[in-house]
């Protein structure tokens, strides 16, 4: 632990200057280390977010307004479809893997992953899965053609998708490309399983783990479930369009239904799979910046764990419409509504830490804080939708569009951003500005919130979702012209975010090793660390051993 | 038609005329106002935390350490348990009331058949066929007849939904799911698929028009009728039988029998075109034949390429179509 002390020797910015790009990005393509492919997922999955954020731009100007003529529909389906699968497999997932890489490794004091080079295959395999899924622009109908992305909406339901309704190739991309960074994610996903279980420096037990790792512990586990499900569906597909199959061939005996079931087993855990992460991040911040450890933590390993098991028992509840049978709606009705509990639960002990605290409202305990009202606002709509009468109405409505963005969104986005805030001090060896933070901060939780609030209401008013013009004076113009305002809104807050990031990764104050007084174990080697992480090897004997450290006279092993 | 029933533009779910419908508003404000009470708790104490416990300048010495509390953990697991309990057992019951519903004897069965991207709607028992608008009688005291729907699909999934009088139910190939509507006002109701049916998903709209048991008579009786033939438009009718145009309509009465696309023999009676997308107004169904995508890009219909006076004939042919 003596390198705690030891301050920032060079700025990475003066070091890069004086070794060749080549070079540069050589290093950068045949590394296995764990913090560049963890800062590689990252930045791949901010530029896949500001691609489908621009896609989801042009999609509200086509809806500012009732008949309007911006976007036809076949552009507006190909968007609405890219932007859907870019956000979740391209933008979540690795986010996800960008920071359990980078992050988990060090909180364990262990110097890399358990296999360094799967992790490398498994970044490539995410990255050029996402490059194919793209590449239907140019290449789904051949040479003859200009190509055309996929356009069956990212759940993609069958028998849309047959040979019969989904001409040329773009569905074939959609399903290759899903499936190779399927490969890849699990590939990473039985590395993190694996780190976790052997690599843990001595004394850190599970009962010592740091809450971050155990959620994405918890996470990796789950993706192994139920990633094969959409696997196995994706493969009869590709067996019914090219080898005349017909699982999914409603002409020929096959079930639509079949896929949703194979899907939705996927689809639904993918959504913890995503907010996991954002459980973990806040389980993270919120106790550093109150200064107090976190409020009961074993029951927070409990409720991680009984919402990656009960998350896989809830799939049916986007079906509730299908016409199945009403024993069935009830007992996922049921399993729905449990799964509010260890969420309610999660929530009650991220204010049960805030209590009594010194809080520090720094930028990303703000993202933190305003992520706790926005998720139970999101928790609270699930559990309206969960309600399957009402889920009768509100299904495929825009209501559910609010709904989900109100968990991605304020649930994971705002996390994610909390996650950059607070390492990217480590992870460059440069704060980012605090000023330009609060800003990126303002408008776009302002801008969230002008969208996704009043989207709630078109739902309401019988405005389904994945349309891509309406007739006017169905009372769902003015709200559509708000929602699109506030994307513009939104989009102030992400220049001021990029904008932060440029300029602080050039010239950021340096940080540091502990800029946040923080404990865990990042914090006890350098900004950024060196590439075997840790001289030596820490011992560990409590949750917070640099707690421990910095007060040698009220340890928490007294108290744990 | 009854031109004095109202058209209800705004298809609220909080407007309810149908018993579905009204099951399904009662219990949003029992799950709303749990909701915003919930919000409302929640929210007060983020409140109370970020102003009472936000660190003062020159503050620095950190915060008595407490790791948790096993009856707070217990309180606030057994709360949030009974108001699920609560809300389970609310929904459970509509559930039930709503889809274990069993037809009356004197109910009348509607087959609607998902096309993509118009409705097709047939009254087995009646001997009616139509298109995209539902004509079902109104519901009243003393005579209660509920609507049973049959949904089927002819190509992908769609789904049935008119918000003022039911949930929606998906309209799934290869399946048959029920769904049943019991209206009580008459007027015009406004809904639209509700399940991503490609290209052209936005304009499958439906209009389902609740009459009073007479008038809903009434129309049973008219559509039953043949086509019109009137001799005035016989031009107009020859160039619509010996065009592509009677390989996917009907009109009931003469040689065109297609099932590909709407049935045509009572198309004036109703008050869209193209499953909502353009009013059944003179022109707009000149233009709809001189050029379908203009009206609504990807539609399954082709632009027939007829020269202008057989558009004029074919227009004014079924113009006559009452």
């Amino acid at each position: 632990m003596a390198v705690l002390d030891r301050s920032l020797e060079s700025s990475p910015a003066e070091s890069s200057a004086r070794v060749p790009v080549g070079s540069i990005l050589h290093d950068w393509v045949v590394t296995a280390d764990h913090k560049k492919l963890g800062l590689m997922y990252i930045a791949s999955g901010l530029v896949f977010f500001l691609v489908a954020g621009v896609m989801a731009s042009m999609m509200r100007i086509q809806l500012a307004l009732p008949q309007n003529d911006f976007l036809g529909p076949n552009t507006f389906n190909r968007l609405m479809t890219m932007h859907g699968t870019t956000m979740v497999f391209f933008v979540g997932m690795p986010m996800f893997f960008g920071f359990a890489n980078y992050v988990v490794p060090l909180q364990i004091g262990a110097r890399d992953l358990a296999f360094p080079r799967l992790n490398a295959f498994g970044f490539w395999m995410f990255l050029f899965g996402g490059v194919l899924l793209y590449f239907s622009a140019l290449g789904s109908e051949g040479l003859y053609g200009a190509g055309s992305t996929p356009d069956v909406g990212w759940f993609a339901y069958a028998p849309l998708t047959s040979r019969t309704f989904s001409r040329g190739n773009a569905t074939d991309y959609w399903i290759l490309g899903i499936l190779l960074s399927s490969v890849g994610s699990t590939a990473t996903a039985i590395n993190l399983v694996t780190t976790v279980a052997t690599m843990r420096c001595p004394g850190m037990t599970l009962g010592r783990m740091p809450l971050f790792v155990w959620i994405l512990w918890v996470d990796a586990i789950l993706v192994l479930f139920v990633l094969s499900p959409l696997t196995a569906a994706q493969v009869m597909l590709l067996f019914d369009r090219f080898l005349g199959a017909h699982f999914f061939d409603t002409q020929a005996g096959g079930s639509a239904v079949l896929w949703q079931h194979f899907f939705w087993f996927f689809g639904h855990p993918e959504v913890y799979v995503l907010i996991l992460p954002a459980f973990a991040i806040a389980s993270e911040v919120i106790p550093v910046f109150s200064r107090k450890p976190l409020f009961g933590y074993p029951i927070m390993v409990a409720a991680t764990i009984c919402i990656g098991m009960i998350s896989m028992s809830v799939w049916v509840h986007h079906m509730f419409v299908v016409g199945l049978e009403p024993g069935a709606n009830t007992f996922f009705a049921a399993s729905t509504m449990a799964i509010a509990v260890p969420t309610g639960i999660k929530i009650f002990n991220w204010l049960g830490t805030m209590w009594g605290g010194r809080i520090r409202f720094r930028v990303p305990m703000l993202w933190c804080t305003a992520f706790l009202l926005e998720f139970v606002l999101a928790g609270l709509t699930g559990v309206i939708l969960a309600t399957v009468p009402i889920d009768w109405q509100l299904s495929d409505s825009y209501f559910v569009v609010a709904h989900f963005h109100f968990v991605l969104i304020g649930g994971l986005l705002f996390n994610i951003f909390a996650a950059i805030y607070y390492w990217f001090p480590k992870a460059t060896g440069r704060m980012l500005d605090e000023g330009l933070g609060r800003k990126h901060f303002f408008w776009f939780v302002l801008g969230f919130n002008l969208t996704f609030l009043p989207m709630h209401v078109p739902g309401l008013l019988g405005m389904p979702r994945r349309i891509y013009t309406y007739m006017p004076g169905r009372g769902w113009d003015a709200w559509n012209l708000v929602v699109t305002i506030g994307v513009a809104v939104q989009a102030i807050g992400i220049l001021y975010f990029l904008w932060n990031v440029i300029s602080s990764l050039r010239d950021g104050e340096p940080a540091g090793d502990d800029p946040w007084d923080g404990w865990t174990l990042e914090w006890a080697t350098t900004s950024p660390p060196p590439e075997y992480n840790f001289e030596e090897i820490p011992t560990v004997r409590s949750r917070r051993p640099l707690w421990d450290l910095k007060h040698p006279e009220d340890p928490d092993w007294r108290w744990e | 038609m009854n031109p004095g029933s109202p058209v209800h533009a705004i298809p609220d779910m909080f407007q309810p005329v149908s018993a579905p419908a009204e099951a399904i508003r009662q219990l949003w404000w029992l799950v709303g106002g749990i909701s915003i009470g919930i919000l409302l708790v929640v929210g007060g104490i983020l409140w109370w935390c970020a102003t009472h416990f936000r660190a003062r300048p020159g503050e620095d010495r950190e915060p008595p350490q407490v790791y948790g509390s096993n009856q707070i953990e217990f309180a606030w697991t057994i709360v949030p348990v009974l108001i699920v309990l609560v809300l389970f057992l609310a929904t459970a019951r509509t559930i039930y009331d709503v889809q274990a519903m069993v037809p009356p004897k004197d109910a009348l069965e509607v087959t609607v058949v998902g096309h993509q991207w118009w409705w097709e709607i047939r009254y087995p028992g009646l001997g009616v066929v139509t298109a995209n608008e539902l004509h079902v009688p109104a519901s009243v005291p003393g005579a209660r007849r509920p609507t049973f729907l049959t949904l089927e699909s002819a190509d992908v999934i769609h789904s049935f939904w008119v918000p003022q009088l039911a949930g929606k139910t998906d309209v799934v190939p290869a399946r048959r799911n029920r769904m049943w509507v019991e209206p009580t006002e008459t007027g015009t109701f406004l809904g639209q698929c509700a399940e991503f049916c490609g290209t052209q998903h936005a304009n499958m709209l439906l209009r389902v028009v609740v009459d009073s048991p007479a008038d809903f008579a009434a129309w049973v009786e008219a559509q039953k009728r043949p086509a019109v033939a009137d001799p005035r438009v016989a031009v107009g009718r020859a160039v619509f039988e010996s065009t592509a145009c009677v390989s996917c309509h009907t009109v009931a009465g003469t040689g065109a029998d297609g099932t590909f696309g709407p049935d045509l023999t009572h198309l004036m009676s109703r008050a869209t075109i193209a499953s909502g997308a353009a009013d059944n107004a003179p022109d707009r169904l000149r233009a709809w034949i001189v050029d379908p995508h203009a009206i609504k890009p990807g539609a399954l219909m082709p632009a027939m390429k007829l020269p202008d006076d057989q558009v004029d004939a074919v227009t004014a042919y079924l113009s006559t179509l009452r």
